[in-house]
């Protein structure tokens, strides 16, 4: 039988059937809520660009390395963004196995609630929407120990079954890596057209040589780079203001892999401990620590981000 | 009855210990690296499994560079990192020509690759071999758990930063093992803390206390914090042996205590 997990209870009647999580035998299975909600079920890709239509910008977050701050960024840049009160904006968490989304936005508990139009995102401000697997989660420590197929089942399911509405801005948080996630959100997206992706780094080579295979990825599939983003870029010691290099740039930095692969460096962001701070309470760090350098810097890198999408309508 | 020929290439491995973290970033690779430098140098022969696909890093950490990879009847001969061939090393990171090439693999290849890793290299007798993993809870880990099955797997470190944000992601790695009945070995809490090497002043960069507590939250043993090192990224960046550069250093004092209480927890 098709889909049926190794792990599933007896006579599990497959992900993608149509009894998936209805069946007595779905009947406390740990997925029992994903499978009754059609998320491992395979949908139509042109479903998903008739839905795209109403979002005017998709921009990507990728790096090929964890813990860079793709989520941190993703969260940051969507918070600026909807700083602009006219502006609709959505964040899409794509990372099924480590969802940080919820509690960087501070929206840890709450759950999605179904309609006719389809799944309502969570709301953070007025025109500021998140979905994420997070929400659909049961608690804290739950695990979604899903192969590939059903990871990419969900993806396609929040871009064709969310009711985003009208959206100026789409970001996507991704997790690391080049794999399912990443092939899929592009292949599902592709048609709708992506502005471009934001690839974010760490100064070090341990970090760069993720990040040149995410952007040779990049290429690969067609996908529009607007910039890099230098994160944990120095650290400002608060006693004596010496900087120390804790992540070390010993073979250039993002600086010289720019200029090597003739990438714009949108900026650097040094380590400012209230930034892991802000993230951990789910407050915007924008808005906590408005005059730090970080945060300028993050405000420059934004505005890049939004040339670059202008730019882009009119062609 | 087990096969011979898969049994064979693990048959003198005596222990197997796996290094997981729900979150990216946070130091799988250089705890990884770091113990078992520590662990050669207390006299033991190791061996380093990296079955992160999309960016394995421990070549780098090791300055392994890119040899070719043999094989022998048994299987793949592993990269030995010294001349007294202590320290064994496998990595998808030596199959690649270009190693900017990306590895853009769907589920079911990765998992195919994961399964010859683990039973095709010649490891011959090891005390321990540690297996770096990429972050999360899918077709790697699922994949390395299947295969090493056959033989043994005595137990994962769990790999955390202090803040919430990456506890959070570890508490999901926490459940994957209980579900899937890998024994916790411990938490190991890293980036615990960075200490200004011009004027002393410890600066929480991210957070503190996450680890201790996690390990309390979820009844694990705590094994011990590694703190925010600069010379240490500098040696991972140039595949220098820490350990053996700075003795004298509190992260070398972190890291031998942690590689001695993780030894007690096996022998235990």
């Amino acid at each position: 039988m098709a889909d049926v997990p190794s792990d599933a209870p007896e006579h599990c009647p497959g992900t993608t059937s149509e009894q998936a999580g209805k069946s007595s035998a779905c009947q406390g299975c740990p997925n029992q809520t994903i499978c009754a909600s059609g998320a491992a079920k395979m949908p139509d890709p042109e479903e998903i660009k008739q839905k795209m239509a109403t979002v005017k910008h998709k921009v990507l977050v990728l790096s090929g390395k964890g813990g860079v701050g793709k989520s941190t960024f993703s969260a940051h840049l969507a918070h600026a963004l909807a700083s602009d009160e006219s502006k609709e904006v959505a964040l899409l968490d794509v990372d099924i196995c480590g969802p940080s989304i919820p509690k960087i936005m501070g929206l840890e508990g709450e759950q999605v609630h179904q309609s006719g139009s389809g799944w309502s995102p969570v709301y953070v401000e007025d025109n500021l929407a998140v979905m994420s697997i997070g929400f659909l989660l049961s608690g804290p420590d739950d695990a979604v120990i899903w192969r590939g197929p059903k990871k990419n089942g969900m993806i396609k399911q929040f871009l064709r079954d969310v009711d985003w509405g009208e959206l100026d801005y789409l970001i996507v948080d991704t997790p690391p890596g080049t794999s399912d996630e990443h092939l899929s959100i592009v292949q599902y997206l592709n048609a709708a057209r992506i502005d471009g992706a934001v690839i974010i780094t760490t100064p070090q080579e341990v970090s760069l040589q993720d990040v040149r295979k995410e952007i040779r990825f990049c290429q690969k599939v067609k996908l529009p780079i607007i910039g890099v983003v230098e994160n944990m870029s120095g650290f400002v010691c608060p006693n004596c203001k010496n900087t120390s290099q804790i992540f070390p740039p010993s073979t250039g930095g993002a600086q010289k892999m720019c200029e090597e692969l003739r990438l714009p460096l949108l900026g650097r962001v040094p380590l400012d401990p209230r930034i892991g701070k802000s993230c951990d309470e789910g407050k915007s760090f924008l808005g906590e620590v408005p005059d730090s350098p970080a945060a300028k810097a993050y405000h420059s890198i934004v505005q890049s981000i939004k040339d670059y999408c202008s730019s882009r309508s009119t062609q | 009855m087990e096969q011979n020929g898969e049994q064979g290439n693990l048959s003198q491995v005596r222990r197997v210990v796996l290094v997981l973290s729900g979150k990216g970033g946070v130091g799988k690779s250089t705890i990884t690296t770091e113990l078992a430098l520590a662990l050669r140098h207390a006299g033991k022969k190791v061996g380093i499994l990296d079955v992160d696909l999309c960016g394995p890093s421990i070549p780098r950490m090791l300055c392994a560079g890119r040899p070719d990879v043999h094989q022998c009847d048994s299987g793949w001969v592993p990269v030995y990192t010294d001349a007294q061939q202590n320290l064994a090393l496998m990595s998808i990171g030596f199959l690649m020509e270009d190693p900017d090439e990306a590895v853009v693999w769907r589920g079911p290849k990765k998992t195919a690759l994961i399964g010859q890793f683990v039973s095709d290299v010649a490891w011959g007798e090891l005390d321990i071999l540690l297996v770096d993993t990429p972050p999360g809870t899918s077709d790697e880990h699922l994949a390395v758990l299947e295969n090493l099955r056959k033989h043994r797997v005595d137990g994962a470190i769990l790999v955390t930063t202090p803040q919430s944000v990456s506890t959070g992601d570890v508490r999901r790695e926490i459940t994957f093992c209980k579900k899937t009945d890998v024994r916790i070995l411990g938490i190991v809490e890293n980036m615990s803390g960075f200490v200004c090497p011009h004027c002393s002043e410890c600066s929480n960069i991210f957070s503190r206390g996450g680890g201790e507590e996690l390990a309390k939250l979820t009844g694990s043993v705590f094994l011990g914090a590694v703190p925010l090192d600069p010379l240490l990224s500098a040696s991972l960046e140039d595949g220098r042996d820490f350990l053996q550069a700075f003795p004298d250093s509190a992260t070398f004092s972190s890291i031998s205590a942690i590689a001695q209480t993780l030894l007690s927890r096996l022998e235990g």
